[in-house]
């Protein structure tokens, strides 16, 4: 009798957590609250399950305890009954798997109109480059890695010159402008994770990956890194700041070109030797 | 009872029968049985006290050293879990604590638990004790072949000890090992400490491989006269379709171990590309990360239901006898378990939906994995529907089987939101899949080890293991552990990420620091109520109450054993014949509320059993 009145109230205990919890969800900031959306009716359909199951599970501790001059029902099966609860269940998960697929086939199509970020990711932050008045990235390399092209850069890719790189571990964004997010690493895994945007996905050494979201509301954000990479995996942090249309082209003027930095660098090695040959 | 069972000698083989084999010709004997096609196995009695207790043929021995073995690693764990829960709760007591010690913590707790502990308990413990006896053999059909199985294992866990010792520590890349950074400076124990682990891995599989064939030749040529494949209890059905995973599944898993180690040593580059570290362009290239993932699910996924389908078919068998109850839909139970099985070989990739694998996999992966939760379900309904109109005792075992439920199905929904593909981007590598896996595949399957624990324990000892302080263990153990995991969700839905040393102060995280208190006081509780356990079992040892032959009233052939315990050989001069399944309980008409698998049709004609 005391089993079945603590299962009762560890499932009323869940039930009444789930409702009040003030640990929930941070207020979403991108296009994805279909996600969200899927969660909720998951919750819905399986919390019901969950709380239907135990429910039955309790009646019968409460109802059929055991009783010296009682006997339990010898049935080994009732088709009938397994027939009704495959056909129900298999029901109810196509009914949380149908949602779930089409957000996911709007998650692996990138709108066109999509402004393209690349993210490079290294133990333990990270950096920006965007494309520059060409709309496109310069291919790059691993080994070309350097103090004056810190990408890799193909020095000799004519889209790469007007690349725009961002020296800074925070990145502006424009609200409501898609943005595919490219992810590269130069090290080991990493992942690029805004929790308010929802999306994530892993940044794997040797191949680009990708995501999309649209930001739709002004602020800024952290960035988390969520795949485990070594020691100092809890301190790779970085940030987004999404801003309107014109402070973000503010922002995005005062950003320094491929080209620009190459000069940069080229002078200061000028200025060193000429220090040098004094 | 024990009259019962000295009645169903006379229906037994004579040894002539045996050898002559006359098959063929049919009996209209209601009783008849098949002869059996070959003679008896010839056992090897050790003579001396290392060849019966520590180099031992005998499968119940080794049953109980596998089971020792895994309980030591089990108890390593969980101090190490302890340990992380102190930096995660109360990092001001953990000054001792760096982030790389607490990356190991959590690689080897993670690696313990799952593969050492978990796998070892089920397979190597209760497969070798209970195989056997359930099926009607006298032991394992490759005594010495089982007796290296588990001496293999236990090098491997001294190996896995080791590390702990060695320079730079125990590898601190997760229990996943994910490559590049597994070997790379910048993971702790990336030098000494990943070797030993792969060694080890190694040798484990190595040891499981000598054990499974052992126990699926068993299950499969050594059943006793009438013991068919669908009279066999569930608990034999689960762990014979857990072994088959595991023969399928290890192999992946060594050969990720034999890459990763030849990346390490020789510099290959399986899982290697280029890199750059610290400047420096490193001697790899060309190699793919990802591979290594699909690899290790390969293993991985399968090795989920290694561990589950055991805990599925001993809850089943529990439940029934506590019951009194027939399983209901037994049929359905063994297709769900085999179906499980199979199709758990198809759904590796939902571990990778944000991996950076091509993402069109996305769409096959979570129809798969949806899939698999409709036989899941379905055993579900048969769990609870064994209990509806049953004659339910409520005791300690019982209680275990009841949490079962509940973990179970808890961990089971949120498996539907992480399998489902659009809902796994947000929540996954957050708290929200460690409360997900830790209930499913820590908590229900560790509920069922105790359930049977307290089950076999009579048979095992020849002893009641101690009621009162059973019920103790049990409701610290559920409430504490339903109160650590159920909450940890919620982390995950604001988007705490996994494996963080610390937290800083993000907005969002600060909210949490409550919780984390919280749950890390609950985690030192429910870690320490295991003790009383241990602390029940010296008891009992010493002074507890003597067990009856079947105290339970059980059908199963383990409780019908010449000797309590069981001695080497399991039957005493006869093997028992079986006549039916395991569940007849309750049968209308019958004078107890049982019969025995071994109880012929003749005894109980006037009776309505089904034939089974």
């Amino acid at each position: 009798m005391h089993a079945g009145i603590i299962f009762l109230l560890v499932i009323i205990g869940s039930v009444l957590f789930h409702i009040f919890t003030p640990w929930y969800w941070t207020d979403i900031a991108s296009n994805w609250g279909g996600m969200d959306d899927t969660i909720t009716l998951t919750f819905w359909v399986g919390g019901g399950v969950f709380v239907a199951v135990c429910l039955f599970m309790i009646y019968c501790v409460f109802r059929y305890s055991h009783k010296e001059d009682r006997r339990a029902e010898y049935k080994p099966e009732d088709k009938k009954l397994e027939k009704i609860l495959t056909w129900a269940t298999t029901l109810g998960v196509a009914a949380l798997l149908a949602p779930g697929l089409i957000i996911w086939n709007q998650y692996v199509n990138v709108p066109k109109n999509a402004i393209e970020v690349d993210v490079m990711a290294w133990q333990w932050g990270w950096q920006y480059r965007l494309p520059g008045a060409d709309g496109k990235l310069g291919t790059t390399q691993v080994r070309n890695i350097a103090d004056n092209n810190p990408f890799g850069i193909n020095p000799d890719d004519p889209f790469g010159r007007d690349d725009i790189m961002v020296e800074s571990d925070v990145i502006n964004l424009e609200n409501n402008r898609p943005v595919k997010i490219l992810l590269r690493s130069v090290d080991v895994l990493h992942n690029w994770y805004v929790p308010q945007f929802r999306a994530k996905m892993d940044a794997v050494p040797g191949t680009v990956t990708f995501y999309w979201f649209e930001p739709n509301k002004v602020g800024e954000y952290e960035v988390l890194c969520a795949e485990y990479c070594g020691v100092g995996h809890y301190a790779m942090r970085g940030g987004v700041e999404v801003q309107d249309k014109g402070d973000y082209e503010v922002w995005l003027s005062e950003q320094e070109t491929f080209e620009q930095l190459s000069a940069r660098y080229e002078k200061l090695n000028m200025d060193v030797n000429k220090l040098a040959k004094k | 009872m024990s009259d019962e069972y000295n009645n169903n000698k006379s229906y037994q083989a004579q040894s002539s029968e045996v050898m002559d084999g006359s098959t063929g010709s049919v009996n209209p004997d209601i009783d008849y049985v098949r002869p059996a096609e070959v003679g008896e196995q010839d056992l090897y009695h050790g003579h001396s006290f290392i060849e019966k207790w520590v180099f031992c043929q005998d499968a119940k021995v080794i049953g109980v050293q596998y089971f020792l073995t895994a309980v030591f690693t089990g108890i390593v764990g969980l101090i190490l879990s302890w340990l992380m829960r102190l930096q995660l709760g109360f990092p001001e007591l953990a000054g001792f604590m760096t982030a790389e010690h607490y990356y190991q913590f959590v690689t080897m707790h993670g690696m313990i638990m799952v593969v050492y502990f978990l796998t070892a308990l089920f397979l190597g413990g209760f497969g070798n004790y209970l195989i056997p006896l359930m099926v009607g053999a006298r032991d394992m059909v490759f005594p010495y072949v089982n007796m290296l199985s588990f001496w293999m294992f236990f090098v491997a866990v001294a190996v896995l000890m080791a590390s702990f010792f060695v320079p730079g520590g125990p590898t601190g890349a997760g229990w996943t090992l994910y490559p590049p950074q597994t070997i790379l400076e910048g993971t702790p124990g990336s030098g000494m400490g990943i070797l030993l682990m792969l060694i080890s891995l190694s040798l484990f599989v190595i040891g499981f491989t000598m054990g499974g064939l052992n126990y699926m030749i068993t299950i499969l040529q050594a059943r006793t006269r009438g013991m068919t494949l669908m009279r066999m209890p569930l608990t034999v059905w689960g762990i014979f379709t857990a072994t088959v995973l595991a023969m399928l599944a290890f192999p992946a898993l060594l050969v990720s171990a034999i890459m990763m180690t030849l990346d390490k040593v020789l510099q290959t580059s399986f899982f290697m590309p280029t890199i750059l570290k610290a400047g420096e362009v490193l001697e790899y290239g060309g190699g793919s990360p990802i591979l290594f993932q699909h690899l290790f699910w390969f293993f991985g996924h399968p090795e989920v239901y290694i561990v589950a389908l055991p805990a599925f078919g001993i809850v089943s068998d529990l439940i029934s006898v506590h019951a009194r109850k027939n399983i209901f839909g037994y049929r359905m139970m063994v297709w769900a378990i085999v179906g499980i099985g199979g199709l758990s070989f198809f759904v590796w990739a939902h571990h990778m939906y944000v991996s950076g694998m091509n993402p069109w996999f996305g769409f096959f992966f979570a129809t798969t994995t949806l899939i698999i939760a409709v036989p899941t379900a379905m055993k579900v309904y048969n769990w609870i529907l064994t209990l509806w109109r049953g004659n339910i005792r409520i005791n300690t075992v019982m209680l275990w089987c009841l949490g079962f439920i509940v973990t179970f199905v808890n961990g089971g929904i949120t498996g539907i939101f992480l399998g489902n593909v659009s809902v796994d981007v947000p929540l996954s590598d957050t708290y929200f899949v460690i409360a997900h896996f830790h209930m499913v595949m820590g908590i229900a399957p560790l509920m069922v080890i105790m359930g049977a624990v307290y089950h076999w324990f009579p048979l095992v000892a020849g002893k009641m293991l101690h009621e009162g302080l059973g019920k103790w263990h049990f409701w610290i153990t559920f409430l504490g552990a339903y109160s650590i995991y159920f909450p940890m969700h919620y982390l995950g839905f604001i988007g705490v990420p996994r494996r963080y040393f610390e937290m800083y102060d993000s907005p969002y995280m600060t909210s949490a620091v409550g919780m984390n208190e919280f749950i890390s006081i609950a985690a030192f509780i429910v870690g320490a109520a295991q003790f009383i356990l241990v602390f029940n079992i010296i008891k009992t040892l010493k002074t507890g109450k003597k067990a009856e032959q079947n105290p339970w009233k059980a059908n199963s052939l383990e409780w019908y054993t010449s000797t309590v315990p069981p001695e080497h050989g399991n039957f005493g001069e006869r093997l028992p014949v079986v006549h039916r399944w395991p569940y007849d309980f309750s049968v209308p008409g019958a004078k107890d509320d049982f019969i025995p698998q071994t109880t012929a049709p003749s005894e109980v004609i006037h009776t309505e059993v089904e034939k089974t």
